[in-house]
């Protein structure tokens, strides 16, 4: 599935403030699984995130994904292997356009766009259908603009719009942060389901050690751009994972898991 | 119909183009795109250049949109390949424009009332209203299309569009080329209704299409049956008619610039202070200290 060899990034080279992030990191998924990814802030897990799917660029490495060489395509040229949701919720949507036109966006992803009308009214009911497996009532609400969603919402559309064409490999990067607890643990198992059904290889980043266990088949921790744990789920207590979190991510410390 | 109307309307309808053109750069891509004050004027020197040499208005006319969009393209290189900021690309391109201008006729002011006009024939007004109702109608439609919404979500959230497989730039790209097109069209009509091509014709131009766009959305703001395209027309309607009105009661030509932004200026803090909203604020507050 997807394989990183010798992954080397360093951010600001030649300046004073040159900090090298990765150096010859190395992690292999597979297929079908989800990877939890934990690890303090500034441990490199969202510059992981963001040398996969294009957005930075590495030095070093290469990163081959159903055995294809990626390293050489731009962002939109990965994203027809790769979804990814944001922490921000608003990340993944086109604020002013309404439910409808999002959804008719995503449908067509890596498809051509053209100059034909992009809604169709036959889809329509397609899409109403696919937003009521989501359960907040969104198909009753097809032509509000985005922007008046909550954050909630806003990120069941951003998942449902960056899964609706079945990705090679999903990136979470802590899609549940900026939410409420009751709304963050309803997004997680629309995720949980989601990727359950689609059978997607799937990465997530999250800071709730929680979640981590409950959804992952497989735990990594990063420390310093580097893997300090990597065990399958089960393999591991809570209290353990939480004692090898505390012990090498120092200045954060997570009292009890969250 | 009284003249100081008549005249309104039609500079109207010709900014109405200008401001359309505009409302792509600055409300649809976010996009403080500086170069229309070279851009609005190349029209005008374009459409100048093509007639004189014997081509027909409406050949030279469309010719100055192609150019517009042109000078569009060099924005969008400065900005997207050299990443030049957004305001500095346009003002660099404008300031490039300028010299272009003086080069393609040889002079600053060239008077084109011995030559042909789109609006030989034709009663001026009912000429340009077709013009803008076309231009309306394809812009519309236009943003109607999977490209057009594509525009629209670059302006919003470039990571999405990336994430659907596309590249933003490509979309920055049209949207430059064709806003600078529509503003270099305008300009060729301003030439054929004034009867001349002048190089200080694009100074402020900017301010004259953001009044428009800004008094337009002040018309009925939260409707949203209002499409973008009339409320740019109808806001350049009704900036040049109080503009006219305020010379019209005695003020001079050359205060035109300073009424200008003063109806920017009115047209915004409306917006803020609108009555409507400080009196349910009010009721809000009233209610809120009842409770206390």
């Amino acid at each position: 599935m997807l394989d990183i060899q010798n992954l080397s990034k360093t951010f600001n080279i030649g300046t004073d403030n040159e900090a090298q992030i990765f150096n010859n990191f190395s992690i292999h998924i597979n297929k079908g699984e989800c990877t939890g990814i934990l690890g303090a802030n500034g441990c490199g897990k969202s510059t992981l995130f963001n040398i996969i799917s294009g957005v930075l660029m590495q030095e070093k490495g290469i990163i081959t994904l159903n055995g294809i060489n990626i390293n050489k395509l731009k962002e939109n040229e990965r994203a027809q292997y790769i979804g990814r949701v944001h922490q921000n919720p608003s990340a993944g949507v086109s604020p002013s356009l309404t439910i409808l036109e999002n959804i008719s966006l995503s449908d067509k992803k890596c498809q051509k766009f053209t100059l034909r009308r992009l809604i169709r009214k036959n889809k329509t009911e397609e899409f109403r259908e696919i937003l009521k497996t989501l359960d907040l009532g969104l198909e009753d609400k097809l032509d509000t603009e985005v922007k008046y969603l909550s954050g909630g919402q806003r990120q069941s559309l951003s998942l449902l719009m960056a899964t609706m064409k079945k990705p090679a490999l999903l990136l979470l990067d802590e899609h549940t942060a900026a939410l409420d607890p009751k709304t963050s643990r309803l997004i997680m198992e629309k995720t949980q389901e989601l990727i359950k059904t689609q059978n997607i290889t799937t990465m997530m980043i999250s800071h709730n050690i929680k979640d981590t266990i409950k959804y992952s088949d497989r735990i990594v921790m990063l420390d310093r751009g580097e893997i300090i744990l990597d065990v399958r789920n089960g393999q591991i207590t809570e209290k353990e994972l939480l004692s090898i979190y505390n012990s090498r991510n120092y200045g954060s410390q997570l009292t009890e898991a969250v | 119909m009284n003249t100081l109307i008549l005249t309104s309307i039609e500079q109207g309808l010709i900014f109405s183009i200008l401001a359309i053109g505009v409302t792509i750069t600055f409300k649809i891509l976010d996009f403080a795109d500086m170069s229309v004050e070279g851009t609005f004027p190349m029209g005008a020197f374009i459409f100048a250049k093509f007639i004189t040499a014997g081509l027909s208005p409406v050949l030279s006319t469309l010719l100055a949109f192609v150019f517009g969009s042109l000078a569009g393209l060099i924005t969008y290189t400065l900005n997207i390949k050299l990443k030049i900021r957004a305001l500095l690309s346009g003002i660099l391109t404008m300031t490039i424009l300028y010299s272009i201008n003086l080069r393609l006729n040889g002079k600053s002011n060239i008077g084109l009332f011995n030559y042909d006009s789109i609006f030989d024939g034709f009663e001026t007004v009912i000429v340009l209203t077709v013009i803008v109702f076309a231009v309306k109608i394809l812009m519309d439609a236009f943003l109607k299309t999977e490209v057009g919404y594509l525009l629209i979500a670059t302006g919003d959230n470039e990571t999405l569009v990336k994430s659907l497989g596309e590249n933003s730039n490509k979309y920055k790209m049209i949207g430059l080329m064709l806003s600078n097109g529509l503003v270099g069209l305008s300009g060729a009509l301003m030439a054929q209704y004034q009867g001349f091509s002048d190089i200080n014709m694009g100074t402020s131009i900017i301010v004259v299409a953001i009044a428009s766009i800004i008094v337009g959305d002040s018309i009925l703001r939260n409707s949203k049956l209002l499409k973008m395209t009339t409320r740019a027309i109808t806001g350049a309607l009704i900036y040049k008619f109080i503009g006219a009105k305020a010379i019209d009661l005695g003020l001079a030509p050359t205060d035109l610039k300073a009424i200008n932004a003063i109806i920017v200026i009115l047209f915004l803090s409306y917006n803020t202070f609108s009555p409507v909203k400080m009196k349910k604020m009010k009721k809000i507050k009233a209610a809120e200290a009842a409770k206390c």
